[in-house]
């Protein structure tokens, strides 16, 4: 008994156990609650609670039905509306990643050249947003874009525009909010990599006659590439999903999943329908991201061999 | 290795030769203190000049300035006639060869070394050509496909060399470009590096801290120390006339013997040594004030040992043997004086160990020839 407790002592920090702790949590908490949603895609509506039938039924004892009601799927196909939300918040969500790729950029690889002292402070202020609610945040934006918000009457004051632009409740507000949450999720990553560059490489690239942009499109892009996808992957899967801003930001004129898929719980009581849109939501995000992954894997290979 | 063919015409002899790369009053101040300090330097075509000093003496911020890597506070920079103070890296025909051998990971032996070539837009064909050349004069034809990680360090050094060569530039740079190989592969890589340069001629200048390697390397040297260049010559006239203590201590080692100079003519200097026990007759007279304080310096490997006393008086002192330091090749004899003095002195090992006629704790006479020592005065 002794013995074996020493063993377990002993493989604790064995790979099996460094394994364990997460899978388990994903197991848990992702894999669990999946397999639900996944069955109640499958189930009938029903009035009652909950809102949804057994998939299983025994008849005349000894009999188990297993009854898969594919009706759900059917339907979301029928109606291009659903299919216009999937294509609206993949677009919507590929906008809001390079936006926070293009503005996320200098900031990293200026936070990266900078002091240890400065980079410290400026790091602090990337995460210093997050002490704040992220719901007020996106109020705040309301506050700022709204008719008679501080920007219109910023810009009216000065006198560029004599009436108040339409800003809240587009699709240009829901960009926005989004790039405006999601920057540090991008920005945290490509700091991440661009900060282990060695600098002699970036000489090495002006030494051999490479000016500062012909350097960064050559050596510094390809080697900040593991940030670069880390960072979009951050961004761009929950922005797909997300509910509160194009919710609070983009008015009735955006639709993405997230909000059909609230409307279908709480506003029509389909959980079976919902279900079936998140199911679908999720293949349709993890076929390409597995397929992207697995070749930026094979191409950076050489990055950690170093 | 001497370079027969380059010391017979030692253009730095000719006041006529044009230098083709000059420094001219270099200084670098680092927030306040001086990195580089006043350095004026002229090295010329086809040279193989090292920078030789410890660490942050200086050396590696002068190879940064000639790259362009840092830009000086003060004083110019020719190459081959053109200003080159204010250029930026990637304008200047002047390649590096980095300590860390700064490949880029993310490509092929064959994508680094073409690097440079692509920039320069080269017809693809040429770039092929060249890339192809240079492999073969490294010895590294067949590992063109290999990415920098699957390479060896002695490999990396070669494809980091290659990388520097193919554009051809009219100086190259190397940052103690053997520091990261091991002793064997370092002894092996020093001639082969000489022999890169003579067969493609272009001018080196090197940064090391290896005496040993600056001078079976070197065309010139020149010895740094806090920022200044304390003496720029021949390994042979650095090591065997140093000017100054410094340079005395940091090639090779030195026996030194303080004494008031007594006799000072034109072909020799006569100290008076207590230290050493004896009147010390300097055959070439340096710069050395009657009653002066001065040191005489005496390479170990000139100093002659035996248990029979010389005919010589001067230039001859007695002691006990303390310790013998046995290296194969040759011994090295720790003697105390009677002032207690240890001087230190080579023999070569002709004999075997055990049949050597001095050993421990014998009384010994040690003498040289007066041409063989010298008079430092700083």
């Amino acid at each position: 008994m002794k013995h074996i407790w020493c063993r377990a002592q002993k493989s604790f920090t064995s790979p099996f156990w460094v394994i364990a702790f997460p899978y388990s949590w994903l197991i848990l908490f992702f894999l669990i609650p999946f397999l639900i949603v996944l069955k109640i895609s499958f189930s009938d509506l029903k009035l009652g609670l909950p809102p949804y039938g057994s998939l299983t039924e025994w008849v005349d004892g000894g009999v188990l039905i297993i009854k898969l009601n594919l009706t759900n799927y059917g339907f979301i196909g029928t109606d291009a509306l659903y299919l216009f939300t999937y294509l609206d918040s993949l677009l919507i969500a590929i906008i809001g990643t390079v936006a926070c790729l293009c503005i996320g950029y200098p900031m990293a690889y200026g936070i990266a050249k900078a002091t240890p002292s400065l980079r410290t402070v400026l790091l602090m202020m990337i995460i210093l947003p997050f002490w704040t609610s992220f719901l007020l945040r996106v109020y705040a934006w309301i506050g700022i874009l709204s008719p008679r918000g501080f920007l219109n009457t910023t810009l009216m004051k000065i006198g560029i525009i004599s009436t108040p632009l339409p800003l809240l409740n587009t699709t240009f507000a829901t960009i926005l909010g989004i790039t405006y949450c999601y920057l540090p999720f991008m920005i945290l990553p490509l700091f991440a990599s661009l900060e282990k560059i060695d600098h002699a490489l970036v000489e090495a690239a002006y030494d051999l006659g490479a000016r500062p942009f012909q350097a960064f499109l050559r050596v510094i892009w390809p080697l900040s590439m593991p940030g670069v996808v880390a960072g979009s992957m951050l961004v761009f899967i929950p922005a797909v999903g997300e509910f509160v801003i194009p919710e609070l930001l983009g008015g009735s004129e955006t639709l993405m999943v997230g909000k059909v898929i609230w409307n279908e719980f709480f506003t029509n009581r389909d959980w079976p329908v919902a279900s079936a849109l998140a199911v679908l939501m999720l293949i349709l995000l993890i076929t390409p991201i597995a397929i992207f992954q697995r070749l930026q894997e094979r191409q950076m290979r050489f990055l950690d061999a170093e | 290795m001497q370079k027969s063919k380059k010391i017979d015409l030692e253009p730095w002899q000719d006041v006529k030769a044009k230098p083709y790369i000059h420094l001219e009053g270099v200084s670098k101040d680092f927030s306040g203190s001086p990195a580089v300090d006043d350095v004026t330097l002229s090295i010329f075509q086809g040279e193989f000049f090292s920078l030789l000093g410890p660490s942050g003496c200086g050396k590696t911020t002068l190879l940064r300035m000639l790259a362009g890597f840092e830009m000086p506070s003060q004083g110019k920079i020719y190459i081959d006639g053109v200003d080159m103070t204010r250029r930026p890296a990637y304008d200047r025909p002047v390649n590096m060869m980095f300590q860390s051998y700064a490949l880029f990971p993310h490509m092929t032996v064959e994508q680094n070394i073409s690097f440079g070539l692509k920039q320069e837009r080269l017809p693809k064909a040429e770039i092929r050509e060249r890339v192809k050349d240079v492999l073969k004069l490294v010895q590294m034809e067949k590992y063109e496909k290999r990415y920098p990680h699957q390479l060896s360090g002695g490999q990396r050094q070669r494809v980091a060399l290659a990388r520097s060569l193919v554009k051809r530039p009219k100086l190259l740079l190397l940052d103690e470009p053997l520091a990261a190989l091991d002793k064997r592969l370092r002894e092996q890589t020093q001639f082969e590096l000489v022999g890169i340069q003579e067969k493609v001629g272009i001018t080196f200048i090197m940064v090391t801290h290896d005496q040993e390697e600056a001078m079976t390397m070197s065309t010139r040297l020149g010895v740094m120390d806090h920022g200044r260049l304390r003496q720029i010559g021949t390994p042979n006239e650095v090591y065997e006339y140093p000017h100054s203590e410094y340079v005395a201590d940091f090639i090779g080692s030195m026996n030194k013997f303080e004494g008031r100079v007594i006799e000072d003519e034109t072909d020799h200097v006569l100290v008076e040594s207590e230290e050493a026990n004896c009147e010390l007759y300097v055959s070439h007279a340096g710069d050395a004030p009657l009653g002066s304080q001065v040191k005489v310096a005496i390479r170990p490997e000139k100093i002659m040992i035996t248990t029979i006393e010389p005919e010589q008086k001067r230039n001859t002192t007695k002691g006990i043997v303390k310790d013998i330091g046995y290296l194969g090749d040759v011994s090295i004899y720790h003697v105390e004086l009677s002032s207690g003095k240890i001087v230190l002195a080579t023999q070569p090992n002709i004999v075997r160990l055990a049949e050597r006629p001095v050993t421990w704790d014998d009384e010994v006479y040690l003498f040289w020839r007066a041409e063989n020592s010298i008079v430092l005065t700083t």
